[in-house]
């Protein structure tokens, strides 16, 4: 796991300074790294149901509630200030995470993905047709908040949330980590191996589900607040069910064993998606595809599994 | 000494569909005692211990254990009262170590689903080490569950169900599964183990070498009914059993 061997930790290091630093050498950047981070903090989330055998097709639901959380604020009260978008934003994916979850977490498997993707259409759907509230597919825009109460210029403002991202990422990281490895987290993987074990261990598996899916959608209404701002806007698209397989892909992409996947499927999935869309226009999407594939036939524990996987070869020979 | 009743069951009737498994059973066990139930292939002996922990519920009849109905409740309930269990097949977390499996059951029976703790680093670690050790697997700590031949996981799956510091352990054919030549070795390991930590077991079982050498008291259910009970070799004697259970 991430932290226990120093080569794991080098690269973490390495990868936060490649973050923090190549922005400032290219200014064009650091907007493309807060979403590759900001999707990666999502992710989380989807590892963490993952660990449990489950896998949400509605997740974008809770990126929606993060971001619109900013949208509503620009539009009813006014700018407000980055760090109490991401307090209400969390707050208001967590809430969602546990009226829906109290829900779904009865579900397994297929129904739990369904039933995710369902809630998620029904949010879009509302985002959409509400158009008095939400300005309906136009979105709403997210003018350029204060933070701690300081006003930036643009130019300053992408370093400032590029540096709370990445703040924001490498804190998520560890908690989740940190949760993965405790009794909680083991219970998790645990309904994914015998479920009925952990009932007869006096367990509850719908309530430890239940916690990893309020975690889950809080990372996602961290991530979904953060996106808005560096985009300046919040759209119904931010909750439709492609979103939300996009981020069951990026985490399949990185490999789900490990928290450090989700941001190495987000950066390969934004660079890629960044540079095959400036080359090939509209068919960005068959490269994804391709990657897709590949990884899925050579490498099933994902980018962080090939990785690790190389690193064991190489310590044999 | 006069034994305290710990599990009882009243008049508990259950069909699926044809198949009569229990048709007015009634059945104590006492504390202390290591209880043997044997019966014909499909009898129901399973099914009992299916309704004991609450997995089944009876379409007639009441289960008590330390006086209190729980005829209605969830397995989860039923553990948390102190009625432990152990599979004919080994319910284990394949994915996890063995250790990892035990303090999972720890963290369980505790409720120390505390977020920002290892499970590597709980309390109750160096306790479950020692049960290891109790039931000898001590060397395969640290292996995946799912490595392991199935003797080693029928001991662990035993331990798992220890960890809960039951009252009452309810095994099914704890050695199944088993080659013969280790059978009398892992029960002798299992009975050791329980006399320590002082649990009271029912035991499911076909073998009956192991129920002459291994069970306080045999109960014989066949057609639905516990036919008799009484210590091993009188039962075993019996000619009725003889011809009907063990097919003599």
């Amino acid at each position: 796991m991430a932290g226990r061997s120093p080569a794991l930790a080098w690269t973490l290091a390495a990868v936060v300074v490649a973050a923090g630093v190549i922005p400032i050498l290219i200014p064009s950047m650091a907007t493309l790294v807060v979403l590759i981070l900001a999707k990666g903090i999502v992710v989380l989330g989807i590892i963490i149901l993952l660990q449990a055998g489950q896998v949400s097709f509605g997740h974008a639901m809770f990126f929606a509630a993060g971001a619109y959380t900013a949208g509503f604020w620009g539009k009813y009260l006014g700018v407000g200030d980055l760090v109490a978008y991401l307090v209400v934003g969390t707050v208001v994916a967590t809430i969602l995470g546990l009226l829906v979850g109290l829900f779904v977490v009865r579900y397994r498997e297929i129904f739990f993905g369904m039933l995710n993707l369902a809630f998620s259409m029904v949010l879009w759907s509302l985002l959409e047709k509400m158009f008095h509230l939400t300005n309906g597919a136009d979105g709403m825009r997210v003018p350029r908040p204060t933070v701690f109460g300081m006003v930036f210029s643009p130019e300053n403002f992408q370093y400032v949330l590029l540096y709370l991202t990445l703040a924001i990422a490498i804190a998520a990281t560890f908690a989740v980590q940190r949760f993965l490895e405790s009794p909680t987290g083991n219970m998790l993987r645990a309904i994914k191996s015998n479920e009925t074990r952990l009932e007869y261990l006096g367990v509850s598996a719908r309530r430890i589900l239940l916690i990893g899916y309020v975690v889950s959608a809080a990372l996602g209404g961290i991530g979904g607040v953060l996106v808005a701002v560096a985009q300046q806007i919040a759209t119904p698209e931010f909750a439709y069910w492609t979103k939300s397989g996009e981020f069951v892909f990026i985490a399949i992409l990185g490999g789900v064993g490990n928290a450090m996947g989700a941001f190495a499927g987000s950066a390969v999935f934004e660079l890629v998606r960044f540079y095959a869309s400036a080359q090939l226009a509209n068919s960005w999407q068959l490269i994804l595809g391709v990657v897709l594939i590949a990884i899925i036939l050579f490498a099933p524990d994902g980018l962080i599994g090939l990785w690790k996987r190389q690193r064991a070869a190489r310590d044999e020979s | 000494m006069s034994a305290t009743v710990l599990l009882e069951a009243r008049g508990l009737a259950i069909r699926f569909g044809g198949v009569i498994a229990a048709d007015g059973v009634d059945l104590d066990v006492l504390e202390g005692e290591k209880l043997a139930i044997i019966g014909p292939n499909g009898a129901g002996k399973t099914t009992f211990l299916n309704i004991a922990t609450g997995y089944l519920k009876p379409q007639a009849g009441t289960v008590r254990f330390l006086g209190r109905e729980i005829t209605a409740h969830r397995p989860r309930d039923i553990t948390r009262f102190g009625i432990a269990r152990a599979f004919q097949i080994p319910q284990l977390f394949l994915d996890h170590t063995v250790i990892e499996n035990l303090l999972i059951a720890a963290a369980g029976h505790s409720g120390r689903t505390t977020l920002m703790r290892s499970l590597h680093d709980l309390p109750e670690r160096s306790e479950m080490e020692n049960l290891l050790d109790l039931v000898s697997i001590r060397d395969v700590a640290d292996r995946r569950a799912g490595e392991l031949p199935e003797g080693k996981r029928k001991l662990v799956d035993i331990a798992v169900a220890l960890a809960l510091k039951p009252r009452l352990l309810l095994m099914d054919e704890p050695t199944s599964g088993v080659a013969s030549s280790e059978k009398f070795a892992i029960m002798d390991i299992l009975v050791a183990a329980l006399d320590k930590q002082r649990v009271t077991s029912v035991f499911v079982e076909h073998d009956m070498d192991m129920v002459t050498r291994y069970a306080d008291r045999v109960a014989v259910w066949s057609a639905g009914k516990i036919q008799m009970s009484g210590p091993p070799a009188e039962v075993l004697a019996d000619p009725v059993v003889r011809e009907q259970v063990i097919g003599i």
